[in-house]
């Protein structure tokens, strides 16, 4: 019997997807971990365009007139800040989530182009402090690894607060990537799941906060310049209360950012996209008399230069990329197509970092799948990324005029939708109205 | 000895001189005054060398330690001794919250009594405190052991790994996935070397044992109520 299909109508309210979510909740009892960001469409840099020099405006020579791309980080209250040629840095990603191989690969494409990596939850690999010529050393809630040698040797110190794929939320690494490497380097038993705590051990609120990165400080003599990353949320109390702790550096990720394993619930519902988080941390450093003494650093989403160009133009100094380099790295790649459907999925729709079987070797721990990725070839593709987009910035930033890409600023750009506009803070396109200001 | 008062130096100068100490300094005692409950005295050491503070002291005293002995004759705040890697830290009074937070090695003697989540994510260190200690210590502890003499408050262990509580008084509640468990010759053994080394006289066989149910290692939905 055929059915006809003018007698099938989809519910708005549960969708096939939605379905198919609850039956899988229902057979499995467990809600859905997974890796990678939020996959919902959501208000981003898509929405805004520039306004490239006309009559009104001088555009500068491409390939001809200079467009510096230089960036000073952390410049507060550190002796030794962080020069870096290009403002787009690597996040921070856990040797336990990605490989040894990928770390290693990372730290060879900063070192290249002359930008920082990000240590993660676990500590610093020999591999990456070897490879990378500035290395951020991340402090996290859970402190696994943390060690005061590593905190000397380190570039700069970043206190994780939170991130933007899961803010308020601690982290989760399931026992099938837990080696015997990674379990050593955690203090904890080989294939258990490592739960990641979501609060620091030993301070609360913003008054300890100020203590305890006093106490980074004191143990590192003052060198390194110290980071607080922050999960986009309540940006605009945040932010004025880590410049109040003392921060050098503020780090906004917003809820597009990248995971290793979080809930999708999580993932889907908790956080402010990048665009809004952007303005408001920018108008609060502004309020504060901050902006550009407490340098800003933002990720969670950014894919190309047009991004970078945007964030910055909006008031950032730096952008920082975690899901993105993992796909210069090959993640998602349409090869080994076979290993793709042994864990469920298809390159192009994979977020199955969580299981430890990655196609590509880049989120594994497991030896002849970590051996797909070469070091030195997979840094060469991530260094050439990063050149793309550095190129694709300076682009931008030469059609407005710009001879740094740090003086593009809002007024270069417009809103194409009202969403954009409003959250942004730019007037919609051919219009002068900025939603909520006007 | 050298003495350093800190009514007259900042901290700054005085962390800044033990951190340039060379590894075959002969200035390996010091005496440090007028404390004045100020935060982060004497972190980031990394030498076998010995510091005695003299009055109450804030913040992470001797956070981060490796090697070193540090004593606060007082005393102290939050994070005594905060992920310490090695050496000995000691406080002849009691320590405030989260002592000994995330230490991965070494050895933490509160004389008196601890505050709330005493050894929180311990990773290896020994801690032995003569007194009690508040509600929710040992949290997410996972290697090391946690010696405590008189009580322990609410939620001890919760979700503890493979950290070791001994304990010579009450309890309270215990915290998710903790139970008490047999204490054997062998524990007894196990115990009496960090109160030799404390110097804390207790009789080892008088405390009882804490650990891991391990039902919480993997997830379980089962076990919902208790996450
Ligand atoms: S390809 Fe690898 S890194 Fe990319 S989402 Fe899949 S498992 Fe994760």
């Amino acid at each position: 019997m055929t059915v006809d299909p003018r007698n099938l109508r989809e519910s708005a309210t549960f969708p096939r997807e939605v379905l198919a979510e609850i039956h899988r909740a229902a057979d499995q009892g467990v809600y859905d971990i997974r890796g990678f960001g939020a996959k919902r469409r959501l208000p981003s840099f898509d929405d805004l365009v520039f306004l490239g020099a006309s009559v009104s405006r001088y555009p500068l020579e491409g390939y001809r007139e200079r467009c510096d791309t230089n960036v000073v980080l952390g410049d507060r209250f550190a002796e030794q800040p962080i020069e870096l040629k290009i403002p787009i840095t690597i996040a921070g990603m856990s040797f336990g989530a990605l490989g040894a191989n990928a770390k290693e690969a990372i730290g060879l494409a900063c070192t290249a182009m002359g930008t920082s990596s990000t240590t993660g939850d676990g500590g610093m690999t020999e591999e990456e402090r070897r490879s990378s010529k500035t290395l951020v050393y991340q402090v996290l809630p859970s402190r696994y690894g943390m060690n005061p040698d590593d905190l000397r040797r380190a570039d700069a110190i970043e206190v994780v607060i939170g991130q933007g794929a899961k803010p308020g939320g601690g982290g989760m690494l399931l026992g099938q990537k837990i080696t015997e490497r990674v379990a050593g380097m955690r203090d904890l038993p080989v294939g258990i799941d490592q739960r990641s705590a979501c609060r620091h051990p030993d301070w609360t609120g913003p008054d300890d906060l100020t203590i305890k990165i006093e106490e980074l400080r004191e143990i590192t003599d003052w060198q390194k310049p110290i980071y607080v990353k922050i999960g986009a949320t309540r940006t605009k109390f945040d932010v004025p209360l880590a410049v109040k702790a003392g921060a050098d550096v503020i780090v906004l990720d917003g809820m597009q950012g990248g995971t290793a394993a979080t809930q999708d619930v999580f993932i889907e519902h908790v956080g402010i996209p990048t665009l809004p988080a952007v303005r408001q941390a920018v108008q609060a450093l502004q309020e504060l008399d901050m902006h550009r003494k407490v340098q800003l650093i933002v990720s969670g989403g950014i894919r190309t230069g047009a991004d970078v160009a945007k964030a910055l133009a909006l008031g950032a100094d730096a952008v920082s990329i975690g899901s993105a380099a993992m796909v210069a790295l090959g993640c998602n790649k349409p090869v080994h197509v076979e290993d793709y459907y042994a864990i469920g999925t298809e390159p192009g729709f994979c977020h199955h970092c969580h299981t430890g079987r990655c196609p590509v070797g880049v989120t594994t721990q497991d030896p002849a799948l970590e051996a797909r990725l070469k070091p030195e070839q997979a840094g060469r593709w991530l260094r050439n990324y990063l050149a793309v987009m550095t190129l694709e910035l300076q682009t931008m930033a030469r059609a407005c005029g710009k001879s740094h890409v740090l003086n593009l600023e809002p007024e270069d750009m417009v809103a194409l939708t009202v969403e954009a506009a409003a959250m942004a803070g730019v007037p919609l396109a051919g219009t002068d109205w900025i939603p909520g200001r006007i | 000895m050298t003495e350093f008062d800190l009514a007259e130096a900042p901290i700054r100068e005085l962390n800044s001189r033990l951190h340039k100490l060379p590894p075959d300094t002969n200035e390996r005692a010091w005496r440090i005054v007028n404390p004045r409950g100020a935060h982060s005295i004497a972190v980031g050491l990394t030498l076998p060398i010995e510091v005695r503070i003299e009055g109450h002291v804030g913040y992470y005293c001797a956070g981060m330690n490796k090697e070193a002995t540090v004593v606060i004759d007082g005393q102290c705040g939050w994070g005594l001794a905060e992920n310490i890697m090695s050496g000995t830290v000691r406080v002849t009074g009691n320590a405030s919250q989260g002592v000994a937070a995330t230490g991965r090695g070494g050895l933490v003697v509160v004389e008196g009594d601890a505050g709330a989540r005493c050894g929180v994510s311990m990773k290896g260190v020994d801690i032995v405190v003569a007194g009690s200690i508040g509600h929710m210590s040992a949290f997410m502890a996972q290697r090391g052991r946690l010696v405590v003499c008189c009580d322990a408050g609410d939620d001890l262990g919760d979700s503890i790994y493979e950290a070791v509580i001994y304990v010579g008084g009450k309890t309270g509640r215990l915290g998710a996935d903790c139970i008490e468990k047999e204490m054997t010759a062998e524990h007894v053994a196990d115990l009496r070397a960090p109160l030799e080394r404390a110097g804390i006289e207790a009789d080892p066989t008088k405390f009882r044992r804490f650990g891991s149910a391990r039902k919480l290692y993997h997830f379980n939905v089962d076990h919902a109520d208790s996450y």
